[in-house]
């Protein structure tokens, strides 16, 4: 699993490739809360066009993280989830408040 | 007839397979590319494959987080293989669980500390046909997936 970072305004995007599992969590826990503490920005934006497969411990790392950036009164969203995960995410329910979007400049938009 | 083609009717396997690995996390991973690469024999669509490789990320991370708490172990994960489905049974010797009916409601979690969403079991449930759970507290849990290749049957 890989995490790259890039501040669009007051935005932070996070670009993520690989595979999240319970593994993975961790690490990229840890990476997103130092970055968005970094970054000094409220919003965040998922890109998730190389990741390749998530669980339900990605879920997890979400709903944390969507919780944090709530308190800051910031928007996240999701772009570009494969059929999977775009599953997963639905079921989750996260979706109605992390909105899923099939481009990252939507995403980007929707969030800014 | 779905149910009767999941209780095998005495159909002869046409493979199996048996692994044991240690409750690392890093063997989620591993776990998923062996269940995926055997069910591949048989040739069944991408999204089928995915749906395997899911619920074993959760079976087998279930037992790596709440049935050995991070503590080493064991899990063994046995895979048979018919002409058009696959049976997975994931084992642990850990904890077990005392109210399996608790632990598969959707967002049940023991460990909210750990940030788990509590989706586990209701994933296995969705991504796959039928799914069985076997525990005993103290002794450890076996949970087993069915999974019938739609395309194939």
């Amino acid at each position: 699993m890989q995490v790259r970072f890039v501040n669009k305004g007051n935005i932070l995007i996070a670009s993520l490739s690989g595979e999240l599992d319970h593994h993975s969590a961790e690490y990229l826990r840890i990476k997103l809360d130092m970055e968005i503490i970094k970054a000094t920005v409220k919003n965040v934006v998922f890109d998730f066009s190389k990741l390749i497969f998530m669980d339900s411990s990605g879920v997890g790392v979400i709903i944390g993280r969507y919780r944090n950036v709530q308190k800051l009164k910031g928007k996240m969203a999701i772009a570009c989830a494969n059929q999977q995960i775009g599953r997963i995410l639905e079921m989750s329910g996260i979706i109605r408040v992390v909105p899923l979007f099939n481009s990252l400049s939507e995403a980007v938009q929707w969030a800014s | 007839m779905e149910d009767d083609l999941l209780k095998e009717n005495g159909r002869q396997p046409v493979n199996s397979a048996v692994i044991e690995f240690q409750s690392k996390s890093n063997n989620e991973g591993f776990a998923r590319v062996i269940a995926a690469a055997f069910v591949s024999q048989l040739d069944p669509t991408l999204e089928e494959i995915a749906d395997v490789k899911t619920a074993v990320s959760e079976a087998v991370t279930n037992a790596i987080i709440h049935g050995y708490e991070g503590r080493q172990g064991s899990v063994r994960m046995e895979c048979v293989l018919y002409e058009d489905s696959v049976v997975i049974s994931i084992s642990d010797k850990g904890k077990g669980i005392s109210d399996i009916e608790q632990a598969r409601q959707p967002l049940y979690t023991s460990r909210p500390d750990l940030e788990r969403s509590g989706m586990g079991f209701t994933i296995m449930e969705t991504f796959m046909d039928r799914l069985e759970v076997f525990s005993k507290p103290g002794e450890g849990t076996t949970v087993t997936l069915y999974k019938i290749f739609k395309s194939l049957a």
